[in-house]
């Protein structure tokens, strides 16, 4: 067993470089361990295989895109990886899916635990209805800052790193419903950086949010490149063209392809994967 | 279907509509503009001399010099009838046997009536019952029973086919030819001076006990017995049923198990609160023994039984319309389930739960049939909380059927009787318009 896995692992491990690193894309420091890994991963809603025997390897600190078309298992991958499916009683998971060698469903896994490492933002803007402080320092206080000051730090710390504390510095105790969906969406992921995880997942960050405010986001998700793993699926390939190091495109439940994203959109092995992205489906 | 027929059934339609809130808002004031208009008569009244020498003696209330001085102007003119009286009595005993046995009867009506128009005549022997010291309170009663003074009824049965008739015959008339035929114009005449009428406004109906059932006094009892039954039973209700909700939007399983139980809450809301009543004496009182006999206590539980469900429905509607949203946002910074319930989606269903929370008080505050087995009294004085486990209190709603159907002279205290059903409405209304201000200002917290 050990040995199989061993001599399996290690092509495995360089395949994985070549998908994040080719020749022309920069190496991030601390960037080369395979943080997420899938094998025969698969999920089930009761009867129906959502997402079929997945098996891929996510490397830390870079930026991986999802694409596919919709109802291609993309969205149910991705909240997967944090467990957010366990909210719908009839999904069940076969495989393996292990994030820093741990397996995500393992019998002794705690989930609250894995959440507060593996961050996520979701499609449409959901800040509480708080005041964007509360907003921000709900996470830490969970996780037992109660320090006014620290929780100040913390705050302040997210919406600079997040890039909102410009617009919102002068308003924090104002609710946060009462800013933009660009501006909330940009709260989102400040609030889930309070709390300091290792990923990021973000499901359609962009998908509510008109084009000055996606750019914002993009531009987000290029600075934080290098300092989380970043997961995103989008509907927009030029968006996943923009800022992923890697892609994976996904066709009802099987990961068709994985590549780096300048292979990827310029030379896709598979012929499906051609026909999404240069429009023949969606 | 062409355009026509659409436009016409629209009209048709919103007719419709207008229609019936329209008989709505006329049954509506049918109901309200008497209970309003006689209701505040219980505070806002032309009271007499009378009511002034009853809040002196049963409340220690007004200004003894100005009262003395009142009473004495009012004494002038009685003294005169009293004069005519004795006179009368004087004469009655010179007359032959059978026609003073004939004035003897009539006399005796003479004098009742004007007993309960201006109170104890000389010679009376005092009253036992408060009601008879004195004489009406209220200026309108006064004038009831002026006429009641002035002329006898008498009941016309000639006819056996028709329901018998009343008719009025002047006094005045059989007593002609004797010194009391003076008295009845004089009375009609001078019965201001008597009685010295004027507005008064007496808040003391709020907050005085009753004296001698209701006769004179006010309702707190009733108002503080109402609002410890309420409250009492929220405080059992609101607490449980958020937490029942919780568990059924949040914990509970579906399976064969929830739904009975769903069901089963459901079915508590529509079965009739008289029944609640049995329950809660066969329970409470009788199994459980929370107290010796009825209590507020057993009330409270009865009721706070009775509005769970409604209190149960409420919550889990507002929990449920939390977007789904918020949890998942919750849970992805890491948070527990119950702590996201806590601090994310119990805050954002507050307006819901507080809603459905007043508007149960309110129900609780009316109900009736649920505490005339277990907390109804119907006269008694206010309890102290410490009475609670012990005492039965009287109450709002069961006073209202009590005094309007069972108390010995429900015709005499209409005015009571609307006071208590306009406090009850006040109240019940004063609670369903803060439910709606409440909720307004925390969904607006809640909104930015």
């Amino acid at each position: 067993m050990d040995a199989r896995e061993s001599s399996g692992s290690a092509p495995a491990q360089k395949a994985t470089r070549d998908i994040y690193l080719p020749p022309e894309r920069r190496k991030i420091s601390g960037g080369d361990t395979t943080h997420i890994s899938a094998k025969e991963f698969s999920i089930y809603y009761g009867e129906f295989e959502a997402v079929k025997r997945v098996s891929a390897d996510i490397l830390s600190k870079y930026v991986t895109a999802i694409i596919g078309p919709s109802g291609c298992g993309k969205s149910t991958f991705l909240r997967a990886i944090n467990r957010m499916n366990d909210l719908i009683p009839s999904c069940h998971t076969t495989g393996a899916l292990l994030f820093d060698g741990q397996d995500i469903y393992g019998k002794f896994t705690d989930e609250v635990l894995l959440r507060k490492k593996i961050g996520m933002v979701f499609q449409k803007p959901n800040p509480f209805p708080k005041s964007i402080f509360d907003n921000i320092a709900y996470g830490p206080r969970l996780h037992g800052v109660n320090d006014k000051k620290k929780l100040m730090e913390i705050v302040e710390r997210s919406l600079k790193k997040a890039a909102i504390w410009d617009e919102v510095c002068d308003r924090l105790d104002k609710n946060a419903l009462g800013l933009s969906g660009g501006q909330q969406q940009r709260l989102c992921v400040a609030r889930t950086l309070a709390v300091e995880p290792e990923v990021l997942l973000l499901d359609e960050p962009t998908s509510a949010l008109d084009p000055k405010a996606t750019a914002k986001i993009e531009d987000l998700i290029q600075e934080l490149r290098g300092s989380y793993t970043i997961m995103i699926v989008t509907h927009n390939m030029q968006q996943a063209s923009r800022v992923s190091d890697s892609t994976m495109f996904f066709y009802e439940g099987v990961l068709v392809e994985h590549a780096s994203t300048a292979q990827l959109f310029t030379n896709p092995k598979d012929t499906m994967t051609e026909d999404y992205i240069t429009g023949r489906f969606s | 279907m062409n355009i026509g027929t659409r436009k016409i059934l629209d009209r048709s339609f919103t007719a419709v509509g207008i229609g019936s809130i329209i008989v709505m808002a006329v049954a509506l004031m049918i109901v309200v503009v008497p209970i309003i208009t006689n209701g505040i008569g219980a505070v806002f009244f032309t009271g007499t001399v009378e009511h002034r020498k009853m809040l002196f003696s049963e409340f220690k209330r007004g200004d003894s010099e100005g009262l003395s001085s009142e009473v004495a102007s009012s004494e002038r003119y009685r003294a005169k009838v009293y004069e005519m009286l004795t006179g009368f009595e004087a004469e009655l005993e010179t007359m032959a046997p059978e026609k003073k046995a004939e004035y003897k009867s009539k006399y005796a009506q003479v004098r009742a009536a004007l007993q309960a128009l201006l109170g104890p005549l000389p010679g009376d022997s005092a009253p036992m019952l408060t009601r008879f010291k004195y004489g009406q309170t209220r200026w309108e009663k006064a004038e009831e029973k002026l006429h009641d003074f002035l002329y006898e009824s008498k009941w016309d049965n000639s006819n056996p086919d028709v329901m018998s008739k009343e008719y009025f015959v002047s006094r005045a008339i059989s007593f002609q030819g004797t010194s009391l035929v003076k008295l009845f114009p004089y009375v009609k005449n001078n019965l201001e001076y008597m009685l010295l009428p004027e507005f008064t406004v007496y808040w003391g109906f709020i907050t005085d006990s009753s004296v001698d059932s209701h006769f004179f006094g006010g309702i707190w009892p009733e108002i503080q017995g109402t609002f410890f039954l309420a409250v009492g039973a929220m405080l059992f209700a609101f607490p449980l049923g958020v937490v029942a909700a919780v568990y059924f939007t949040e914990y509970a399983r579906p399976g064969f198990l929830n739904s009975m139980l769903r069901s089963a809450n459901s079915t508590l809301a529509g079965v009739p609160s008289i029944v609640f009543g049995m329950f809660g004496l066969a329970f409470f009182i009788n199994t459980m023994k929370v107290s010796e006999s009825k209590s507020v206590i057993a009330g409270a539980l009865t009721l706070a039984i009775m509005i769970l469900p409604t209190i149960i429905r409420a919550a889990e509607e507002a929990i449920l319309a939390v977007p789904k949203t918020y949890r998942e946002a919750s849970l992805s910074l890491g948070s527990t389930k119950w702590n996201t319930i806590a601090t994310v989606i119990l805050p954002a269903a507050l307006p819901g739960i507080l809603t459905g929370g007043v508007i149960s008080l309110g129900r609780a505050a009316g109900e009736t049939a649920p505490i005339i087995f277990t907390a109804a009294v119907s006269v008694g004085s206010a309890i102290g909380l410490a009475d609670v486990f012990s005492s039965p209190t009287p109450a709002l709603s069961w006073n209202i059927y009590n005094l309007a159907s069972e108390h010995e002279a429900a015709s005499q205290i209409r005015h009571v009787q609307y006071g208590m059903v306009l406090a009850l409405v006040s109240i019940v209304l004063m609670l369903n318009l803060s439910a709606i201000v409440l909720r307004a200002r925390i969904s607006k917290k809640l909104k930015g």
